[in-house]
């Protein structure tokens, strides 16, 4: 086997000096009734050659080649600088632990404290964490965290956050004695203010809404604060897209921000591994979960990097913990770090600007043929499009022309008909909008000239 | 330093501040495009949802970049330079093949939302992975979802909550031993239980009479890593087994330590009724400083009707699909299907071993683990002689009459080339020094390593003093981290 360094006489010479006859002492501790006599049915041992051919072929059959997607929600797809696999490549940052030992791994330790530096920043809080599993985990670990922080046990949350970052606090929320009030949207798309106003009261821990929403609409942040604070509520802010940061007021009236940071140079790769966050404010920092990285001194008086607080932490407090959490997502938070290095302070704008400017202009087409929803508020890069025809039936003539269209929201939002979330990057060319919108208009006018007929679901 | 080392040699490595620190205006790494859409204007799109500055982001150009990352990875230790020897976290060898075709297109482009007719060949990774570690375990079923081993310990106990309340019959505890992990009583809390502890015998094994005085209709499950945190194998497994479904109880098994058992025996086979793996440690997808890390949970069939949701099916036309439709499910632990591009490498890893490969490394890492236990043994004190597994645990009782600590060992050890094994953990061990090897090393490593930990005990005999300053050939010496902790300087600012 090509990954074990050992020759038979090497072994051979090894189990001598163990003291023993042959390897099957060495598992005598089993029991003989359970040891596995056969091989395992798993596939033969392969070549290197068959093993990129195997998964070449998989990749085939998963689209690659297409010549546009318009998906978000949730994921999306931005430009990656090649710098950024480079870099992480590197056998140094690729293959060591978790930076316990501060000596040897000042390369990581340094890193992220310029990742919680950036992202802090970004996010409009004092400080972040090391990193979380993802978005989802990292809103519902922030719920947590609210309900520590008040003393209180109830959450309030809006129906326009992500609806499979809503599954994931039910799932978690349910176990800790947190009962859970959704809150609806408005015509406008954002949260219903005067059903948050009634909804919220002393015995509510946090507001958690997302911002912009899973439809791409900015939601108006400090107006949910005021309502919340005045209960003494603390507001937790789900951001999905970070890229928008580039060009949208941070929540700096939130109490808790939680991120997902994949947009940052991390791959769309079928929905992980990406990288959540949580930022808070200084004074909230001992009831964070998560690693977190300060800056201290050697002996020498030498600047160096450490992980702190760990009484937070599992390892240190067991059932008194934070979080459960131990293995983050450290080598995305690196290709995060890397990309904002890239972009920095001008780039990010201008990039932010770019998808800005994609989805306006995409909108505005695809709203001159179908009914555009949730117009009067403002929005990032995605925009929700009700039309006549069933969605998937539209994205299944453009999947034809090797474009994947905006995500059918049935499932999620049935209340919205024949509703679709359409997502412009920077990467979306004007081609790719108006072929798309060409589709739109054609099926418009044929839906008012044809009766309808079934088709087949080819979204999930 | 009177004892030198045969394994490494100090040289020099660059200096490297802050990428604050090196920026300045109207430097740039980044171009775009021209827009080939109509310029907005933001401050009419927006309002006051605007943002106009970014405060103090880098402003640092490409050759800088990658100088200043390539510098700060040069700080740091890794596998790739040599025996990294943590116990628990198995830090073996992480292909390259396996990074090559998780970066192919169409599975590092895929959206998880794309339709499920251009997602075959993602679903059948998913399915193809499944069953091999299906096989593996001697389970029936698996969940891919969660995202490590501790998010897949929650996942784990969810289910058997799930279970335990269909049968009418909601419990309230959780017993875990002495020498487990954090992860397990902090996930036990998580999931809403209380924890109650169950010792360890003289032996280092879970005290079965002690276990079947403390299980009751209270306790759920127990949570048992095995081999245990001390690298011994829970020879009672199978009365643990019994004792615990006798009283209705479930038996979960934390499968960190599983490259120990990898095609020599199934848990599956000796009783459990789940358990995680973590495909960052058994399946050899890289640690990355940290994560990602990824941690399916594999069941007996009772409990597949609790899966989170969504799983894999074939469907009636031959294609595979995902169906959400699962009412007993426990729900989602997390967005989308888990951290796919892990499930790529662990499988590249499965494919490159065959069943053959896999029983070899499992024999390797036990091998490897016993060599450096017997090179050891007679300079450090072994708490429980119990026969070694794929990791074994010393104490630095020998070495604390001179006043010299685990850690103090493990600094020196720096200074000798190596990564510090594991310190201070399992707590039942005092000043425990954990050791695997994993099967990666060769014959070569593991007596350099035997040496330099036997050359250390010398040095702690003849001058305490140097070894409790250690390490000596690192940019840093020893930092200040309780400074760190009680004054928390958590991001950089600019000054003034």
């Amino acid at each position: 086997m090509r990954y074990l360094p050992k020759s038979p006489a090497d072994r051979e010479a090894m189990l001598q000096a163990i003291g023993v006859r042959s390897i099957d002492d060495l598992f005598a501790p089993i029991p003989a009734e359970y040891r596995l006599e056969r091989d395992l049915k798993v596939p033969r041992q392969m070549a290197e050659t068959e093993i990129v051919d195997w998964f070449r072929e998989r990749s085939r059959e998963n689209g690659d080649g297409y010549a546009a997607t318009f998906l978000g929600a949730g994921a999306y797809y931005h430009y990656r600088p090649v710098i950024i696999d480079s870099l992480i490549s590197r056998g140094e940052f690729l293959t060591a632990y978790t930076p316990y030992q501060a000596e040897v791994s000042q390369g990581t330790l340094q890193a992220i404290f310029e990742f919680q530096t950036m992202i802090s920043e970004l996010a409009g809080m004092e400080v972040a964490n090391a990193s979380m599993y993802d978005g989802s985990t990292a809103a519902t670990e922030a719920v947590m965290m609210a309900g520590r922080l008040s003393g209180r046990r109830s959450v309030v949350l809006a129906r326009s956050l992500h609806p499979e970052y809503r599954e994931v606090l039910s799932t978690y929320a349910a176990h800790q004695g947190m009962p859970l009030t959704t809150l609806p949207y408005t015509a406008s798309g954002r949260i219903d203010l005067a059903a948050l106003e009634r909804a919220v009261t002393q015995e509510t821990a946090c507001v958690l809404l997302q911002s912009p929403n899973f439809f791409g609409t900015i939601e108006d942040v400090a107006a949910v604060a005021e309502l919340a604070h005045k209960q003494g509520a603390l507001l937790v802010v789900a951001i999905a897209e970070v890229v928008s940061l580039g060009i949208l007021e941070p929540p700096r009236q939130a109490d808790i921000v939680a991120l997902e940071a994949q947009s940052f140079g991390v791959p769309l790769g079928f929905g992980g591994p990406y990288c959540g966050i949580i930022a808070t404010r200084e004074r909230y920092v001992r009831q964070m979960p998560g690693r977190l990285v300060g800056q201290t001194c050697d002996r020498n008086g030498k600047r160096g990097f450490v992980l702190t607080l760990a009484t937070r932490e599992q390892h240190i407090r067991r059932e008194k913990a934070t979080s459960n959490i131990c293995t983050n997502q450290a080598l995305m938070a690196l290709m995060a770090t890397i990309f904002m290095t890239i972009y920095g302070k001008e780039g990010l704008k201008e990039l932010a600007k770019q998808n800005l400017a994609k989805a306006a202009y995409a909108a505005e087409q695809f709203g001159k043929h179908a009914k555009l929803l949730f117009q009067e508020s403002p929005r990032f890069h995605e925009f929700v499009i009700q039309t006549s025809e069933d969605p998937h039936a539209i994205n299944n003539r453009l999947l034809g022309h090797k474009i994947v269209g905006g995500l059918p929201l049935k499932k999620f939002y049935p209340e919205l008909g024949n509703a679709a979330l359409w997502c412009c990057t920077e990467m979306t060319s004007r081609t790719a909008i108006d072929t798309a919108v060409g589709f739109i208009s054609e099926s418009e006018r044929g839906v008012r000239s044809a009766p309808e007929v079934d088709v087949e679901e080819v979204a999930p | 330093m009177k004892h030198q080392t045969r394994k490494a040699t100090r040289h020099v490595s660059q200096n490297e501040g802050l990428i604050f620190e090196k920026s300045s205006p109207g430097k740039s790494a980044w171009r775009l495009p021209p827009l080939d859409v109509p310029e907005v204007d933001t401050q009419k799109l927006l309002g006051a949802a605007r943002r106009t500055d970014l405060g103090p982001m880098p402003e640092v150009s490409e050759i800088e970049i990658i100088r200043h990352f390539t510098r700060l990875s040069t700080w740091n230790y890794a596998i790739d330079l040599g025996m990294y020897p943590l116990g628990s976290c198995t830090m073996k060898y992480n292909p390259r093949v396996n990074e090559v075709v998780s970066r192919l297109d169409g599975l590092a482009n895929a959206h998880p939302y794309q339709p499920e007719k251009i997602s075959q060949g993602a679903l059948r990774i998913l399915k193809t992975l499944s069953e091999c570690l299906v096989e593996i375990t001697g389970m029936d079923a698996i969940t891919l979802q969660p995202a490590a081993g501790a998010h897949g310990e929650l996942t784990g106990l969810l289910m058997v909550r799930a279970h335990l309340h269909a049968k009418g019959d909601p419990r309230k505890k959780i017993l875990i031993p002495d020498s487990a992990h954090g992860t397990n009583p902090a996930t036990a809390a998580t999931a809403g239980y209380a924890v109650e502890n169950l010792k360890s015998n003289a032996q280092g094994m879970v005290d079965v009479a002690a276990l079947a005085a403390q299980m009751n209709e209270e306790v759920a499950a127990l949570m048992l890593t095995n081999p245990n945190t001390l690298g011994i194998f829970e020879q009672e497994i199978h009365k643990i087994a019994d004792l615990m479904h006798a009283k209705g109880g479930l038996l979960y098994m934390d499968g960190a330590n599983m490259n120990a058992l990898v095609g020599k025996v199934r848990p599956g086979d000796f009783g459990v009724d789940l358990m995680h793996l973590n495909l960052h440690k058994t399946f050899s997808t890289p640690h990355g400083g940290g994560g990602p890390g990824s941690g399916p949970v594999a069941v007996k069939r009772f409990l597949e009707p609790f899966l989170p949701k969504p799983v894999v099916v074939s469907k009636a036309d031959g294609t595979l699909g995902f169906d959400y439709n699962r009412p007993r499910s426990v729900g989602r632990v997390r967005a989308f299907y888990g951290n796919f591009g892990m499930f790529v490498r662990a499988l590249a890893y499965i494919f490159a071993n065959g069943p053959d490969g896999l029983r070899q490394t499992t024999e390797d890492a036990v091998l490897n683990a016993n060599y450096v236990r017997k090179g050891l043994e007679s300079a450090y004190d072994l708490p429980y002689p119990t026969p070694s597994m794929h990791e074994v645990v010393f104490s630095d009782k020998l070495q604390a009459k001179k006043g010299v600590r685990t850690m103090d060992i493990a600094k020196r050890l720096i200074d000798y080339g190596f990564h510090p094994y594991t310190t201070a953990f399992p707590l039942i061990v005092p000043g425990a020094l954990m050791i695997e090897p994993t099967e990666s090393e060769p014959k070569e490593e593991l007596d350099l390593f035997v040496e330099a930990m036997r050359s250390i005990a010398e040095e702690v005999d003849e001058d305490p003093q140097m070894v409790l300053a250690a390490p000596y050939s690192t940019r840093v010496s020893r930092l200040d981290e309780v400074a760190a902790a009680r004054n928390p300087v958590l991001r950089w600012k600019p000054k003034g």
